[in-house]
């Protein structure tokens, strides 16, 4: 499955991939971002492969990394095809102010939430989505709590007790 | 029970206290609700197993108009503040809490910007029950140690605290 | 409400008895009939993935429990097996054996909660007596083996915590024996229980397609037909050694699901039993040194593997560059864990597939047009545990 693969996408995609990573068995593609949705529809509507399956979407935030160079995020997309028990993955290299990404809720309605919480703790936009709104945060919250420079112990004060009473206010009393 | 706001002050209460008291520690109805994996320890308490029934107490209430207990029983993230707040507000008087849980207690092995260390910054808590979980044994023992504290109230005693600051 | 609107919106949740924790779900009612229900999650937002990336490897396992609180086992299986790929550790054939022997008793105690909460929420009271009882069971299993009964922590990377029990084997057999015979008592409760059919035949169907468009995986999409079980597709652990069947659906309702799970659990302990009578003889943990740890009997008395074990703790062990993804079948479907190792010891990502997140994405699917009783249904046969949703 791993040579009929590559080879699928370099014929059809020789100018959108940039790179082929192989890791401890896995095979990771890297494509260019606007090129993801077009991929996936053509590895999803190819015969031969049947990628029909989208386990996982995902991000790693590369701050402070060697790695950080070639795009600050990865959005990793997790497939897999059950007519070759195979799975690999694509990635995409996102950087700079222009986070975004086409969706694939046109191809996997299951990627709907996958993507809203994407976007809620990374900040990627996928462009298309249908309702791309916070899922797991609360709504008071600011940020992106899984980049890198999201402090993990940070207590956002929108429900401390003396919101309505601060301690200023009390003092003058 | 409304009764006691038209109690004068002069008047001391000694039987109709105990009366009153061995009714509520006996059939002290909890709110039936769970939020992590010590709720999973909790209905474990509340099964066959351990069976709370013995103590009174199988009565779960899908509603806080009726009960009269809430066992806060896990992690209580930033937002389902508002409406563990609100479920405390509904819940008539006289009103119980307990925190179950090294995370109810104080955020536990959670110390990130989700959740919230410590329900009592929130709503006043009457027993701790450490652990994580707590054994259902613990919970148990937490909730004598209430029942406890239930016989000895006054009436008049729970009307003056229920002015209580909630902080 | 505005006099053109003919749908009533209706909050069930955060707090609502049969939500099976802390969903939300928001209603739009046209009379008793859904037209739309969109849940609504977060409460349970634990940020266990951040906590997780500012952890040693070794010290991630305990919060892995919380993900699935129902099936702890599973989650450090997923975890450790992820781990050990990244770090191209090969494990002792008793380790394998032992941990499939949990596992799938983590199934079954996983099921039994299932089947307790989901019939209270049909009306069977007594079944979660019942479930309760015979889980109890295994959790005093977990307490001989890992000294917790719910967040055991058991399976390390590259081994066990400790060496199995000394009654392990007589206790499982125990396990093993005592909830075939009470499944007879289960079926007969329910599976012919006319009540019961009528509440969940038919009811919360998804085709095959759809279920797959959706990425279901687990019991939701075995409902529906599709032969994919992470066991036989990708075995792990060893489970090709094993010799189970996977049940599968035709009609993709709730009732196909039930008697998936129902199949599940008496497979499950099949396998337990195949574990416990071909367990082989051999250490419990892999000997590679700087990054498993040694054996505690030889911390004790042996001065290299004492140093090993404090170099460990204190400092873990640096991963290389790279990302890997090991995918088990849990008790809810297909749970992935996705690491990304940086060359440092701390993990840069720890990604949690959460079978429940994607599988709970359905229930707009499942409900629509349906009447409102029939929701209540839907998120029980989803099989959703709000810890593994939120995360
Ligand atoms: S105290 Fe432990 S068991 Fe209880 S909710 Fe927190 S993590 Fe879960």
């Amino acid at each position: 499955m791993r040579t009929e693969l590559s080879k699928f996408l370099k014929s059809k995609f020789a100018g959108q991939l940039t790179e082929q990573e192989l890791f401890r068995d896995q095979q990771s593609f890297v494509v260019k971002p606007d090129a993801i949705v077009s991929v996936c529809e053509a590895l999803l509507n190819d015969e031969n492969l049947e990628v029909k399956f989208l386990a996982d979407i995902t991000c790693v935030d590369w701050l402070g990394h060697e790695q950080e160079k070639q795009g600050r995020f990865e959005v990793v997309y997790n497939l897999y095809s059950y007519k070759h028990s195979y799975r690999f993955f694509l990635k995409v290299r996102l950087d700079g102010e222009n986070l975004s990404v086409g969706t694939l809720t046109g191809l996997w309605k299951g990627a709907n939430w996958l993507e809203r919480e994407v976007f809620d703790l990374f900040g990627i936009k996928f462009e298309g989505h249908p309702n791309l709104t916070k899922i797991v945060t609360p709504d008071e919250l600011e940020g992106h709590p899984l980049r890198k420079d999201f402090p993990l112990t940070w207590e956002q004060p929108v429900f401390s007790w003396n919101k309505d009473d601060p301690p200023e206010v009390r003092n003058e009393r | 029970m409304g009764l006691e706001e038209k109690i004068p002050d002069s008047i001391i209460l000694t039987s109709l206290d105990k009366m009153v008291n061995w009714a509520r520690k006996r059939s002290m109805w909890p709110l039936g609700f769970g939020l992590a994996c010590c709720a999973i320890e909790m209905i474990s308490t509340f099964a066959a197993h351990f069976d709370l029934a013995r103590y009174g107490m199988e009565v779960m209430r899908a509603s806080p108009r009726q009960a009269d207990l809430m066992i806060v029983a896990g992690r209580v993230s930033m937002k389902m503040v508002p409406v563990i707040k609100t479920l405390y507000e509904q819940m008539p008087n006289p009103k119980w809490v307990i925190s179950m849980g090294a995370c109810a207690s104080c955020g536990g092995v959670f110390n990130n910007y989700a959740i919230l260390q410590g329900v009592d910054r929130i709503i006043p808590v009457d027993i701790y029950v450490p652990g994580c979980p707590p054994r259902p044994e613990q919970l148990m023992d937490g909730i004598l140690k209430l029942q406890e504290i239930v016989e000895k109230d006054s009436l008049k005693k729970v009307h003056e605290e229920w002015g209580r600051k909630v902080v | 409400m505005s006099a053109e609107k003919k749908t009533i919106t209706l909050n069930m949740g955060p707090q609502h008895p049969s939500t099976h924790g802390v969903l939300r779900v928001k209603l739009e009612l046209d009379g008793e009939r859904v037209v739309t229900a969109e849940p609504i999650i977060g409460y349970l937002h634990t940020g266990i993935e951040k906590t997780m990336e500012s952890m040693l490897y070794y010290k991630v396992i305990p919060a892995t429990d919380r993900i699935d609180y129902l099936a702890p086992m599973s989650n450090n299986l997923g975890y450790c097996l992820a781990v050990e790929k990244l770090m191209d550790i090969e494990v002792p054939e008793k380790v394998k054996w032992a941990r499939v022997c949990l596992v799938e008793l983590t199934r079954v105690a996983s099921h039994l909660v299932w089947l307790g909460t989901h019939s209270i929420d049909l009306g069977a009271m007594s079944m979660l007596m019942y479930a309760f009882r015979e889980r109890e069971l295994i959790i005093d299993l977990y307490e001989a083996c890992g000294g917790q009964r719910m967040m055991t922590s058991y399976i390390r990377i590259g081994g066990l915590a400790s060496d199995l029990p000394a009654d392990f084997e007589k206790k499982v057999r125990n396990i093993i024996k005592t909830i075939r015979e009470k499944m007879k008592d289960y079926d007969k409760l329910l599976t012919e229980n006319p009540i019961f059919i009528m509440r969940t035949k038919g009811v919360a169907v998804i085709s095959a397609e759809e279920a797959i468009n959706y990425s279901l995986s687990g019991p939701m999409l075995r409902g529906s037909g599709v032969d994919y079980d992470v066991r036989k597709a990708n075995p792990y652990s060893g489970y090709e050694n094993f010799d189970f069947d996977v049940p599968l659906g035709k009609n993709g309702d709730a009732y196909d699901r039930y008697l998936i799970r129902m199949e599940e659990m008496r497979q499950s302990l099949n396998i337990a039993e195949q574990a416990i009578d071909g367990m082989p003889e051999g250490p419990y943990r892999a000997h590679v040194p700087g990054v498993v740890l040694p054996p505690k009997e030889d911390v004790l008395y042996k001065m290299e593997s004492m140093i090993f074990h404090f170099k460990i703790i204190t400092d873990g062990f640096d991963a290389p560059v790279g990302s890997v993804y090991q995918a088990i079948e849990s008790p809810k479907g297909e749970l992935g864990f996705y690491i990304t190792g940086d060359g440092t010891n701390i993990p840069r990502r720890v990604r949690v597939r959460p079978p429940s997140f994607v599988n709970l994405g359905s229930l707009p699917v499942l409900t629509e047009g349906k009447l409102l009783a029939d929701v209540v249904c839907a998120i029980g046969s989803i099989d959703i545990v709000l810890g593994e949703v939120d995360r």
